[in-house]
């Protein structure tokens, strides 16, 4: 990001006795003869001793240990570079070079969604902040626990419009749970372990801690604190018992219950007491989109997803009940379409963490502000009988019959159900929904789905049959393009060594972020990212066709790469389909592949994702097709 | 999947229009109601009291979060308190209920603020207004200025400029009365506000204190 030269001209700093500050210094940094094992990491020579003195950058460094961090995720550069240069001794944490900075924030959200601890990211001052900024904010609006910590110019020039100097705390602010300028190198690890702290408590949420190159190379012997919230900030964990036993005797009562999961089920660990829950009491259970995994989708409660391209089944049901149990979820508009028409007839009982969310979007009869899987086990201890809900069942399964989620093919079933691409005529077009279901069908069930955004994230959603808990990472809330491939990446270092992770991107989103294709090269991470390729903003173009004339502005390409070639550039691996009869054995051999795969798949241009509830919509009104929009 | 679908775009089912809806409805707010109701709740003028850790960024990081979110604030004031460490935000915002509602909470979730809550309606609340009008008719200024127990700050040849104190009431009357004189420039605080007696404007948990 930054030409270290400039830096040492720029920002004031003598360079420092044991840091290459300037061109010469960045050279000798290269042909240094000091190893690093093959591992990446430091020798040991230099121990860091907690009573003695120490850089603000070592403090920042030593925070990080303490809390427990072992990958960070960055991009170097000028006023950052006191703190790579303390991970160089860094024994327990180990650092992943993105390609750019933006790479970085959604790998580092990625693990923070896979594990559920903060994901760290790192970037210089200026371009290397703003660049996170897409990655920040897209944590923030899925309440992924992430830190990024930034570089900032010295503080002396901090406001002159000094090199690579941006207002970091002041563009991140609307965006983060917290952020924090460093004002000392006495404080700055203090800084960093609250920063942590707060990313992973209560609602979880991106926090920055701004590091000026002062801070971080003054001396200071204050040692590592663990990780802790500040007085101010209480997380609750218990809802009243009084509003818990109204709430129960509510979906007691319920003739149409549903359980509505969202993505606090998933972050607050709750999955296996909302399916004791939803089991016991025989509830059917929708999920938002984050929720996706939250409940087993093979099971017969479930409905799959709600919402804008949610399933008919789903929708119909949100859209009857009398009683909703709506857990972790924010009600954000595309679940909701127009509220005046939301679960209309319902009682809604709103679990959640953050009081703010309470009555925000969708006004809670019976609001429960606690950790969900608390929650969820007092709502089960305080059920005296459970809801008759033998019809209810009955009619969502038949909704479930009346809207399946079956698309276009131009041939039958195998006989085991199972895609059975052997009989599909060889010039038809791949339908993106069966590459989908054919990838779901090779992979195990705890493989891990992260996807860019648009059509090929909304068949991922529909397609894929999702049973656990942290295999489905997507960006819901920003809707940002191009977080699938570096998302694979982060999943990728947060999953197990058994668990396969899986991209599914379109070819608009794959071009914006297909540059950290390098990382998974250079790391030989095992990732499979498929692109299903209609050399088009399809969803876009699906809303021109729809709601435009068909004025296809600015949403097809004349012209894309070919990606399986571009992915052999980068050192990946490349295949391409073409046909249903090569997609079985290609499928095969790019999940094989001990490495990263790229599988370019020219899918049916003409596919659209149904159904669709436009915006502001009836949920209850979705259309299965364009002319019912 | 099924090979039957061969010939169409999209998904089988019964058509929108051929589905039961349900009667009831929400307002714009996600609020449940009769169908033949009314539907939106009506604005009212408040006053939120917030106790705040004092540290740089607080103010941008409070009034950022109300052009965020699109609260209607009439006025914020801010400043120092008997504590060097905390200080005092005075909000007063126009917003329905839920709305209010919303500004508490969202306020809590802000890190360095200590407490937040809407005062009561016998709060003691006051705003000060520096006023600035034409000197051409000095005796009826000091008269008008006697009469709100303003107090006279600088009278030249040419303009009068008057300090007034009072609640939100009595300053919008005394404005008006003004206005004979021809107002060359006003100057407003915005509302401050205690909790009137023995009631706490805000409550500081034992471990801040």
């Amino acid at each position: 990001m930054t030409e270290q030269g400039a830096v040492s001209e720029f920002d004031g700093t003598e360079p420092s006795a044991d840091g290459p500050t300037d061109d010469q210094g960045a050279a000798r940094e290269q042909a240094d003869p000091r190893t690093r094992d093959e591992s990446g990491r430091a020798d040991s020579e230099t121990p860091m001793d907690d009573a003695s003195a120490r850089t603000g950058a070592e403090a920042v460094v030593a925070a990080l240990e303490t809390a427990g961090v072992e990958t960070v995720f960055g991009v170097q550069g000028g006023a950052i570079m006191p703190v790579y240069d303390a991970l160089y001794d860094a024994e327990h944490i180990s650092h992943v070079t993105m390609a750019h900075e933006q790479g970085a924030a959604h790998a580092a959200d990625a693990y923070g969604a896979v594990t559920g601890e903060p994901g760290i990211c790192m970037a210089t001052s200026g371009p290397g902040a703003t660049n996170l900024v897409t990655g920040i904010a897209d944590a923030d609006m899925d309440s992924e626990p992430v830190v990024a910590l930034t570089g900032q110019v010295p503080s002396d020039l901090v406001g002159n419009d000094a090199f690579q100097e941006t207002d970091t705390v002041g563009v991140t602010t609307p965006i983060t749970k917290s952020n924090t300028f460093a004002s000392s190198a006495d404080d700055v690890g203090e800084d960093v372990s609250t920063a942590f702290a707060l990313a992973a408590s209560g609602r979880q949420g991106p926090t920055l801690v701004d590091l000026p190159k002062d801070v971080t190379t003054d001396e200071t012997d204050v040692g590592p604190t663990e990780p802790s919230v500040p007085g101010t900030v209480s997380v609750p964990d218990r809802a009243t018992e009084d509003a818990v036993e109204a709430a129960a005797a509510a979906i007691s009562d319920a003739e149409r219950p549903v359980i509505l999961a969202g993505g606090g089920v998933v972050k607050g660990d709750a999955s296996d007491e909302l399916r004791a829950f939803a089991r016991d009491h025989e509830i059917p259970v929708a999920t938002t989109m984050p929720g996706i995994g939250a409940f087993p989708e093979d099971h017969d409660l479930a409905l799959k997803m709600a919402g804008m391209h949610g399933t008919g089944y789903a929708n119909m049901a949100v859209t009857t009940t009398d009683c909703l149990l709506a857990v972790g979820t924010r009600f954000d508009d595309r679940l909701t379409g127009g509220v005046d028409s939301f679960a209309p007839d319902a009682t809604v009982v709103h679990v959640d963490i953050d009081p703010a969310e309470i009555s925000k979007n969708v006004e809670a009869d019976h609001p429960l502000i606690g950790d969900a899987s608390t929650v969820v086990d007092q709502l089960g201890a305080a059920m005296d009988d459970s809801p008759d809900t033998d019809e209810w069942v009955t009619q969502c399964a038949d909704w479930q019959d009346e809207y399946r989620m079956d698309y276009a093919v131009p041939a039958a079933d195998s006989d085991d159900g199972a895609p059975d691409a052997s009989s599909f005529p060889d010039e038809q077009p791949v339908k993106p929904q069966f590459v989908v279901e054919a990838v779901d069908a090779a992979t195990d069930d705890d493989t891990i789905v992260t996807t860019g955004v648009g059509q090929h994230q909304m068949w991922a959603c529909q397609y894929w049959t999702y049973t656990e808990p942290r295999t489905w990472v997507s960006s819901h809330g920003l809707g940002a393009m191009g977080y699938g491939l570096p998302s694979a990446v982060g999943a990728r270092l947060a999953a197990d060594d058994d668990q396969s992770v899986v991209c599914f991107d379109g070819d608009g989103s794959f071009l914006m972020t297909c540059q950290e294709l390098v990382v998974a090269a250079r790391e030989n991470l095992d990732i499979t990212v498929f692109v299903l390729n209609n050399e088009a903003i399809g969803m876009v173009k699906q809303w021109q066709d729809a709601f435009f004339d068909g004025r296809r502005m600015a949403s097809e390409y004349p012209w894309v790469p070919e990606f399986d070639t571009l992915a052999e550039a980068f050192g990946a691996d490349g295949f391409r389909i073409e046909s249903y009869d090569d997609a079985p054995d290609v499928i095969e051999d790019a999940l094989a592949t001990d490495g990263p795969a790229v599988v370019d798949v020219y899918i049916d241009p003409t596919e659209d994702v149904y159904p669709m509830v436009p915006s502001g919509g009836d949920n209850g009104q979705f259309a299965l097709s364009e002319d019912h929009l | 999947m099924s090979g039957e679908l061969s010939d169409r775009q999209g998904l089988p089912g019964p058509a929108p229009e051929s589905r039961r809806r349900p009667e009831g409805r929400r307002t714009s707010q996600g609020v449940r109601v009769d169908p033949e109701a009314e539907a939106e709740h009506p604005s009212r003028r408040t006053v939120i009291s917030a106790l705040v850790e004092h540290e740089p960024g607080v103010l941008a990081r409070v009034s950022g979060l109300f052009s965020r979110r699109q609260f209607n604030i009439e006025s914020l004031t801010v400043a120092d308190t008997q504590n060097d460490d905390w200080a005092r935000i005075t909000v007063v915002v126009e917003e329905p209920d839920p709305g209010i509602d919303q500004v508490e909470k969202q306020l809590e979730k802000v890190v360095p603020v200590i407490h937040v809550r809407e005062l009561e309606a016998d709060a003691v609340a006051r705003e000060l207004v520096v006023l600035k009008v034409d000197a051409d008719r000095p005796e009826e200024v000091h008269a008008i200025t006697e009469m709100y127990r303003g107090k006279t700050l600088d009278a030249g040849p040419r303009t009068v400029t008057v300090e007034l104190t009072g609640d939100e009431q009595k300053i919008d009357d005394a404005v008006d009365a003004f206005r004979q004189f021809g107002i060359r420039e006003i100057a407003r605080t915005g509302q401050t506000a205690l909790a009137r007696g023995e009631t706490k404007t805000a409550v500081v948990p034992d471990h801040l204190k």
